[in-house]
């Protein structure tokens, strides 16, 4: 007992000579890079950093995301009229734009959402290389595709919110900025403009499923934390051969809760929350504005919305006889 | 044994801990006002701090002694007398004492007349005086939907400056070094005060505080009907929100329920004052304000040439009611509301 199981960081790492990885099939690229080892990553993860294997798809998608990267970047240092003391200190401020409404889905003047588009296609192109990067890297090395899947769940929910809504709403406007405070305001405008998003049941599920997720994260990281002194964290091996780490973190919950996970379950429930967050999510982005226009007078109609009394309630001033507009 | 490591990383947290707190944190005790039904959260808070400033930036000259009638009136004892001819005469010298107080505490009568000349219409700064006090008298008369009985005066803007605080001009148009890349998208993405440092369209005064761009963008029906308002429509009416709410001090409760902002039936009284208010702006920017333009000398004019207008903070300065909502226009009835 004491200090040494209290641990949030890796307290013992284990060096061997620089594991290269088994063989690739026929056709891969090598790997590249000479394996070294980093102390400070091996606090949070394995101290060996490298070889990668880089392939034709990796090359890829690196060059349209570094051109999508220049674009957006290059477009926010232009807006400060090339001052680099402003852009460090407008960054979080400064942004691309998508097409003013005026353009419809037509292709805009490059400096008015021309350079949005182009942004927005090498992103595209480089996430969506990427994915298949991660699926046929999991396929050579004999695994399941679960995380390319998850990994497409986000895609998913990027495609709805800057691709699939936007053409059947008939507006590149209707898109999310680049920026990291454009993208916020942006993300509060869209709630205004669609009567409180909060009221649109499939961002309620993806709430649940956002929070779900954390709430697992925790049980599960600490509940194999709890148990690593009886070697808990050789999960896998416990699937099938329990060893007595396993059985006392079953024990504590069956005894706190009446029910508890398995060794594998626990992943299932992890992954499915984790990839239904966005799933609900984007479900619920692409029924906004496209089948319903106002989500709270939505909830009001199907009775979800409480209704409050009135409260220093006032006549709509612009309905009244002759108001000014 | 906690090691070394984790004491200086606990000890650096711990510093920028108190550094987060001391600046992003006010101190307490908080006052919260209701403002609506209960449970809705609907409430104005206010830090002793931020209560003790207002009060500071927000006190009364004292006012001019009161004076015994002439039972002239001010047109008949003085020349070229266009507004306030019918004041008294006596009035009439305690308001332009007041006046100078409030406008040009410094630099005194002659900052609006001649010299040796007083009757004369020069400088300029007569001229646009002549026609602030046709405004404020307007005001206080026609738009009582939105400055009720308290009224205002030359100070509720002027606080003793010959050009009010917080005033604004029209965006200096994009340079032509941003004519291929790096476009403005009306004045957004950039840290402006404008908006409270939101990253939303940085001049929501030109559409909506001088032209009379719709500023409602909610949908009234559940279901999409006819085209609705576009999200940078949103934007703008949201950056034009974040302007009041910066300069009246509040927040949003303070005249919606954040669960439907279109709505009408929680908090509207305050809600129909500011709509008054936005209408009463645009007035004042379009009827006075712009067609004095050509009055101005060059260096009064903003980079497209345009005059000083105003917006909400003109005259509220970051106070939910102007100077706190004394009424300072019961000392000069006569004058501003005949």
């Amino acid at each position: 007992m004491g200090i040494e199981y209290q641990n949030i960081f890796t307290r013992v790492q284990a060096r061997a000579h620089p594991h290269d990885g088994i063989a690739l099939p026929a056709g891969n690229w090598s790997r590249s890079g000479k394996p070294f080892f980093a102390h400070l990553m091996g606090i949070v993860g394995n101290a060996q950093i490298g070889p990668i294997y880089l392939g034709p798809l990796g090359v890829a998608s690196l060059a349209c995301g570094f051109i999508a990267f220049e674009i957006i970047g290059l477009n926010m240092l232009a807006s400060v009229n090339w001052d680099p003391i402003q852009f460090v200190r407008q960054l979080f401020w400064l942004g691309l734009e998508p097409p003013a409404p005026k353009y419809g889905l037509r292709l805009p003047p490059l400096n008015e959402g021309g350079w949005w588009l182009m942004a927005g296609f090498f992103l595209t192109a480089s996430i969506l290389l990427w994915w298949v990067r991660m699926y046929r890297r999991a396929r050579q090395l004999g695994l399941g595709t679960h995380v390319a899947w998850a990994f497409a769940a986000a895609i998913w929910l990027y495609l709805v919110l800057g691709f699939i809504r936007p053409v059947l709403m008939g507006s590149w406007s209707e898109a999310v900025p680049f920026g990291i405070f454009p993208h916020l305001d942006w993300t509060a405008a869209f709630s205004l403009r669609y009567g409180n998003l909060f009221y649109n049941p499939f961002h309620m599920l993806s709430i649940v499923f956002l929070y779900g997720s954390t709430l697992l994260f925790a049980m599960h990281g600490a509940t194999i934390l709890a148990v690593s002194r009886f070697g808990g964290e050789r999960e896998i091996e416990q699937i099938i051969d329990r060893g007595t780490a396993s059985e006392r973190a079953a024990l504590f919950w069956r005894w706190t809760m009446g029910f508890n996970a398995t060794m594998e379950s626990i992943h299932r429930w992890a992954w499915w929350f984790a990839v239904l967050c966005p799933l609900t999510g984007g479900i619920g982005i692409l029924l906004t504005g496209t089948v319903v226009d106002n989500w709270y007078l939505w909830a009001v109609k199907h009775h979800v919305a409480p209704a409050y009394p009135p409260y220093l309630p006032a006549v709509d001033p612009a309905n009244l006889p002759g108001a000014v507009r | 044994m906690i090691g070394f490591g984790l004491k200086v990383t606990g000890a650096v947290a711990a510093v920028a801990a108190v550094f987060f707190v001391a600046l992003a944190f006010g101190f307490p005790p908080v006052a919260a006002t209701q403002g609506g039904l209960r449970g809705t959260g609907m409430a104005q808070v206010a830090f002793p701090a931020d209560v003790a400033r207002l009060r500071a930036a927000n006190v009364l000259p004292e006012a001019q002694p009161s004076i015994e009638a002439s039972g002239e009136k001010s047109s008949a004892v003085y020349e070229n007398v266009k507004v306030l001819g019918d004041l008294d005469s006596n009035e009439f010298v305690r308001f332009m004492t007041a006046i100078t107080e409030w406008v040009a505490p410094q630099q005194g009568c002659a900052y609006c007349h001649e010299e040796g000349n007083l009757a004369s219409d020069k400088p300029y700064q007569k001229i646009v005086a002549r026609r602030m006090i046709q405004m404020t008298i307007d005001l206080n008369t026609k738009w009582k939907s939105h400055v009720a009985d308290t009224g205002v005066t030359c100070y509720t803007c002027h606080r003793g400056n010959p050009v009010p605080a917080n005033i604004w001009f029209k965006p200096e148009p994009a340079s032509r070094m941003a004519t291929y890349a790096g476009s403005r998208a009306g004045e957004q993405n950039r840290a402006n005060p404008a908006v409270a440092f939101s990253s939303l369209p940085g001049d929501p005064f030109s559409a909506y505080l001088h032209g009379a761009a719709p500023i409602r963008v909610q949908p009234t029906a559940a279901l999409p009907g006819a085209a609705g308002a576009s999200i940078h429509a949103t934007e703008g009416t949201y950056a034009l929100m974040m302007h009041m709410s910066d300069a009246l001090g509040v927040n949003c409760t303070s005249c919606h329920n954040t669960q439907a902002f279109a709505g009408w039936q929680q908090a509207g009284q305050t809600r129909a004052v500011a709509w008054h208010g936005i209408r009463m702006a645009r007035e004042l920017n379009t009827t006075y304000i712009e067609p004095l333009t050509s009055q101005f000398p060059p260096h009064r004019l903003g980079p497209t040439g345009d005059v000083a207008k105003v917006n909400c903070a003109t005259c509220h300065q970051g106070a939910n009611k102007p100077l706190l909502g004394q009424k300072m226009l019961e000392d000069y009835l006569a004058a501003l509301r005949p």
